[in-house]
């Protein structure tokens, strides 16, 4: 019976991701993985076990509870927050997997004989893995809630120093091993596993924090096949394998649609020296004054909005879809351009976007809004930066240089609203701001279009 | 190394099951448009909490008068189940969103 049910619940977690990778039926995809889920922790509750003892309270009382708070956490949690709740949840599962492996090992510890020894290199290794998933994902959240002291941060040696720590956890390892468990060894292993989750992300900034927990998100899939093996439990195999995959490739994804490599995300991002050699040749640049700007829009055929991660930022995607209904009832066309790494992780802007009701049809991706701009009369760019620099087309210096990016300039003209002139994330200036058709309307994404909305509504 | 060609031999179909999951987890996500990356995200986080099985394996072999055993079980179960619960639901609440605006 058992054995059935576990091989449906395996079937319906991986219909389940296939069909998450759908627009059309992710909706029905990510219902299967639950329903899967659900089976398998029911299956998991009556298979057969040897010398099993019940303890049915402990198992029931804390999924209970965690049903309730975590269903409470997702009605609650605002859309903005969606990359800090993944990794807050991610540390969870890797919490979890730690202190699984913790209560294997000391029962090993208890009973050596009853485990081979190659369970044992297991247990620790996913130990190692889960602790890292653990205080990685924290760090992670940590940067992406905009923590002062959790910014980018690179040690001298960095990698010298990594390499020291993942040497001295082999070697604490091999030393406990040896000595059938000393508690010692147990916890340094322990206490440099959480240092090293911490080293992981300490150098890799902001921005790419989406790419870090879907990377320690394989991860946690990882201790989960690994600890499916010390249960001898082929759906824990099978799922946490299918997440460590899928997650890999995801990681994979992301990267490419910032023309980067993983190794130079983890390495820490953009190098801060590689300056651009345009960065001193300036310009001036042109504002637009409320009413200006408003008269503009509101006479346009055609507009496109390129929002941006300080859109999502200032939580003003509801502002701009007012303004999107004021000008659509003026028969201007309204459309939105998405870049593929637009917000605060891929698809993050859809997500908002979908929140504040605008139309799917409205939004448009990367290759079609370039085709698009041409026939533009204003594209408005709301908090966005680096994925509208024309560096990245045509200077082979620049650290954008490759990354496909949105011609707004291609407009008859272009509007920018940025807080101030600082550079993007990339760290380089972005000549686009100083070119003859473009202007800039300085604030705060939310103040700038709350302006702009009432300037609208007086016309 | 013996025990190690030992365990191999042992568990061959299970790493043959591996092999081909692998595969298939690369596969099944290949083909994923950007649209979708952050719910993915979420979704699959939501499958690694799978991880709690073990908790609830742990916890029925173990001896009911081990307390120690028990609470860490507990615990792991309980902080896991979050992960998993949380992250189905708010799955399904964005791609809701997704799905209100087709329908219209």
């Amino acid at each position: 019976m058992d054995k059935i049910l576990f091989l449906i619940s395996a079937f319906l977690l991986v219909w389940g991701l296939r069909l998450q990778s759908d627009p059309a039926s992710a909706s029905k995809g990510n219902k299967f993985a639950a329903v899967g889920m659900l089976i398998a922790l029911f299956s998991a509750s009556i298979m057969p076990l040897e010398n099993s003892s019940g303890n049915y309270l402990w198992i029931l009382t804390p999924i209970v509870f965690s049903a309730v708070i975590g269903y409470i956490i997702a009605k609650k949690i605002q859309m903005t927050s969606m990359p800090q709740m993944v990794s807050i949840f991610n540390g969870l599962g890797g919490l979890s997997a730690v202190l699984l492996s913790y209560t294997e090992i000391n029962k090993w510890i208890l009973s050596p004989e009853s485990y081979p020894g190659f369970v044992l290199v297991v247990l620790i290794v996913s130990l190692f893995i889960g602790s890292v998933a653990f205080t990685g994902s924290l760090l992670a959240f940590a940067k992406l809630d905009g923590y002062r002291w959790s910014e980018k941060l690179t040690l001298p040696f960095q990698h010298i120093i990594n390499l020291i720590l993942l040497f001295s956890i082999a070697f604490s390892s091999y030393l406990f091993i040896d000595s059938s468990g000393g508690y010692t060894f147990l916890y340094i292993i322990i206490s440099i596993s959480l240092i090293y989750g911490i080293f992981f992300v300490a150098p890799i900034g902001g921005a790419d924090m989406p790419v870090v927990i879907s990377l320690l998100n394989s991860f946690t899939g990882i201790t989960a096949a690994l600890t499916g093996v010390i249960f001898d439990n082929k759906v824990m195999l099978l799922g946490g394998i299918l997440v460590g995959a899928a997650g890999t490739i995801l990681t994979v994804l992301m990267c490419q649609a910032m023309n980067r490599s993983l190794l130079n995300v983890l390495v820490g991002g953009f190098s801060s020296s590689g300056s651009s050699s345009k960065s001193d040749e300036q310009g001036d640049i042109r504002e637009i004054s409320d009413s200006d700007f408003a008269v503009q829009l509101f006479y346009s055929q055609k507009v496109i909005i390129v929002p941006g991660y300080g859109l999502a930022v200032a939580q003003a995607q509801k502002l701009c879809k007012e303004i999107q209904e004021v000008l659509e009832s003026n028969d201007v066309e309204v459309k939105y351009a998405i870049h593929p790494v637009a917000g605060r992780m891929p698809g993050h802007m859809n997500v908002l976007l979908a929140e504040a009701d605008v139309d799917y049809s409205k939004l448009i991706e990367l290759d079609e809004a370039n085709e698009n701009f041409k026939t533009t009369d204003v594209a408005v760019i709301i908090g966005a930066n680096d994925v509208v620099n024309p560096d990245a087309i045509d200077d082979t210096s620049s650290p954008l240089y490759g990354m496909p990016i949105l011609k707004v300039w291609e407009s008859t003209s272009s509007v920018v609203l940025k807080r101030s002139m600082s550079a993007g994330y990339a760290g380089v200036q972005n000549p686009l701001f100083f070119k003859e058709n473009n202007k800039m309307y300085f604030g705060d994404a939310k103040d700038s279009l709350q302006r702009l909305s009432t300037e609208l509504k007086n016309l | 190394m013996g025990e190690l060609l030992n365990f191999l031999s042992q568990n061959e179909v299970l790493i043959y099951l591996l092999l081909f999951t692998v595969l298939l987890g690369f596969e099944v996500i290949s083909k994923v448009p950007s649209v979708l990356h952050t719910p993915l995200m979420s979704g699959a986080n939501a499958i690694s909490g799978i991880v709690i099985l073990g908790a609830i394996i742990l916890i029925r072999t173990t001896d009911p008068q081990d307390f120690f055993t028990l609470i860490l079980a507990s615990i792991a179960l309980f902080i896991g189940s979050i992960n998993v619960f949380g992250g189905f639901f708010v799955t399904n609440r964005m791609l809701e969103m997704f799905n209100k605006k087709k329908n219209k």
